[in-house]
């Protein structure tokens, strides 16, 4: 009685077409656009790093030539998350010698340029340093300025472009692009693993959108049970045949750094 | 250099027998040795052509009290085939710091280095130039000291005890760069009746405010730039000796960022018994980056400097303009060139020229080209003395 009611009324009908028509409707706007997809995805990854304080680091930068020729740099890295703000992040070099002791402050902002400072032991002298070069070597680094600053949501456009598997694991390729005019790159594409949403590769794009740079990360460790970081980054020129390898020695986290050691009066202590 | 080795290693010695046991001294430093080389026949019969020099600057560092203390000690000393004035030795800091969450007291001799420009360091008054190092003056003699620092959120003051002066160094009757008459150092006069042990003190502010960096300061003691005087010396000779008067000295350095320009300002207000005046230097830095579809860097670099002394000052950059370009090449051996003019404003005739290019070798080893030309046609101006003087110094440095 109740199917008869219903197929007899023409009303009906009508209600169950807007219902059909409202069902198709909705599903299309829950599905997320590329834009919208990518940019969670990116929100997935920061916020899985939330919340890790501080850290020091022991690292070593191996720069080749294309002959295969190396070059060994030894730095210290400090840094100090910032809720709501940019990370803070002091660098000291050890090697080569001639610059040891040199220190590198820098406060990273998402939207305005960062602040940065250089320390130079030799006159004891403390610069502010212009933060728009960003585009420049790190240390005569295949690394640029821009791709030892911290990941910042707000730094780039997000857009997802499909699934893949990358060395056994699924990702999700991302293309990110640099909001800042400045950056060195049009684009990069990313490829992020679906269960740790982990940088596994990244692939730079140059100006003129030819590919620049390829970084792969290795030997992901899990600290504090929680944050997962590489200790092998292998940054390969594809225009010059260069390449830098970024390993990490140490690494602490929680190590109790507060702002203060994080200000221009620290960079002439640092050593 | 072994026999040289034994110095700090009786320092380390010593050293640790002050300090816990597990405290570690690291040993680094540079050495270097230079050759110069004239491009002019000299105008004094002593100077000659070419000159061999080297010099050796071991630091030993330790810390202890979880970081909150720590020893440094930075030797300095240099050999000069030609000068015996220039061959002289220097301790350049032997400072004992410690520090508190937002305080620190430093005590010992110390370098402490004011201000924001680069052709010329106004502002920067706490440490005596070791003028005989280099005709730039970013050599500093180690300055006896007790500086209390507080880092504040309204910015780092620094409050200084200086109780002992260093005289200036000055170039002998053999060396290069120097007046017809030589500069006595040792018959140094002084307007304090303690002479050098004349207390001085001093105050500076600095803090970051966004995009500017703001710095104060105030000195009250003797002047680290000294007069010239003719005087004679004890076996009877016509001689110049240096005179240090007694100064107050306000300064204000300021540095602002304005997208890809820096912008750069020292000025001082200095007073003494006879002379009162003020001078400025300031102008800008704009860099390139990745110039000519490459990894190389230039940066341009203008600087006004203005001294309001009239006639004959002691200043050189009374009225002057530096145009600068640095190139960095971003390499591994991390290259770069420094080419600077400095053109007088008031004779066009009055110029002088550098050029600055180093390089790494390795981790240990690095080259260093320096060239210092000089173009003076004005007998009033302190340049006038150096226009024989233009020279090439091509220097092997060892880091360790």
């Amino acid at each position: 009685m109740l199917i008869q009611r219903f197929f007899k009324a023409p009303h009906s009908i009508l209600v169950i077409s807007l219902m059909l028509l409202t069902w198709c409707f909705s599903s299309q706007v829950l599905a997320q656009s590329a834009e919208e997809k990518g940019l969670a995805i990116a929100k997935e990854r920061k916020l899985r790093d939330r919340g890790w304080s501080d850290s020091v680091g022991e690292t070593s930068m191996i720069l080749r030539s294309p002959r295969g020729d190396e070059t060994e740099r030894k730095m210290r890295i400090k840094s100090l998350e910032v809720q709501s703000d940019g990370d803070k992040g002091l660098t000291i070099f050890d090697q080569p010698l001639d610059v040891k002791g040199t220190a590198f402050l820098s406060f990273s902002h998402p939207l305005q340029a960062d602040e940065q400072w250089m320390y130079l032991p030799k006159i004891k002298r403390v610069t502010r340093i212009q933060s728009k070069n960003k585009s420049g070597p790190f240390m005569g680094s295949e690394f640029a300025f821009e791709d030892m600053s911290s990941f910042e949501i707000e730094k780039f456009k997000f857009k997802y472009l499909r699934d893949e598997k990358y060395q056994g694991q699924d990702c999700f390729v991302i293309e990110q692009t640099p909001i800042d005019e400045d950056s060195g790159y049009s684009k990069n594409i990313t490829w992020v693993d679906k269960e740790h949403y982990r940088a596994l590769k990244v692939e730079y794009y140059d100006r003129k959108n030819s590919l620049l740079k390829i970084l792969t990360t290795h030997n992901h460790q899990l600290y504090l049970d929680k944050y997962w970081r590489p200790m092998e980054m292998r940054m390969e020129n594809r225009q010059t045949g260069k390449g830098t390898d970024l390993i990490t020695h140490s690494l602490k986290f929680k190590t109790g750094l507060a702002d203060n050691d994080f200000d221009k009066d620290s960079l002439m202590r640092a050593r | 250099m072994k026999s040289l080795t034994c110095l700090p290693l009786m320092i380390v010695i010593t050293g640790g027998l002050l300090l816990p046991v597990q405290a570690q001294v690291e040993y680094t430093g540079s050495a270097a040795i230079e050759q110069r080389y004239y491009l002019q026949d000299a105008l004094y019969p002593q100077q000659t052509r070419d000159d061999l020099s080297g010099y050796y600057s071991p630091e030993l560092y330790t810390s202890f009290n979880d970081g909150s203390d720590s020893l440094l000690f930075k030797g300095f000393y240099r050999f000069d085939q030609r000068d015996s004035e220039r061959t002289h030795g220097d301790i350049r800091e032997l400072l004992w710091s410690h520090v508190g969450d937002d305080w620190e007291v430093k005590t010992g001799i110390g370098k402490v280095f004011w201000g924001q420009t680069e052709s010329l360091h106004l502002v920067d008054i706490i440490n005596q130039t070791d003028a005989i190092e280099s005709i730039d003056g970013e050599d500093k003699l180690g300055q006896p000291m007790v500086a209390l620092s507080l880092y504040k959120s309204w910015g780092n003051f620094t409050a200084f005890v200086l109780p002992y002066f260093r005289e200036r160094t000055f170039a002998g009757v053999d060396g290069r760069l120097r007046g017809p008459l030589p500069i006595d150092s040792d018959s140094a006069l002084y307007e304090s009746d303690d002479e050098e042990k004349n207390l001085d003190w001093a105050l500076r502010w600095q803090h970051t405010l966004g995009d500017w960096e703001v710095g104060l300061s105030y000195f009250e003691g003797t002047s680290r730039e000294p007069e010239y005087v003719p005087n004679l010396n004890t076996k009877g000779e016509l001689v110049i000796s240096p005179y240090y008067a007694q100064i107050e000295q306000f300064g204000v350095d300021v540095l602002t960022i304005v997208d890809a320009w820096i912008f750069k300002l020292e000025a001082i207000q200095r007073q003494s018994a006879t002379q009162d005046y003020w001078a400025a230097v300031g102008g800008f830095e704009y860099t390139s980056v990745g110039v000519f579809d490459s990894v190389y860097d230039i940066g341009w670099l203008m600087e006004y400097q203005y001294d309001d002394r009239e006639g004959l000052a002691a200043s050189a950059a009374q009225n002057d303009l530096l145009l600068a370009a640095r190139w960095a090449l971003n390499d591994i051996d991390g290259t770069s060139v420094l080419f600077g003019v400095v053109q007088d404003l008031d004779y066009s005739g009055v110029r002088s020229a550098l050029i600055e290019a180093s390089s790494r070798i390795n981790d240990h080893w690095k080259w260093r080209l320096d060239a210092y030309l000089f173009s003076s046609d004005e007998p009033a101006e302190p340049s006038y003395m150096l226009r024989r003087d233009d020279y090439v110094q091509f220097s092997l440095e060892y880091y360790f």
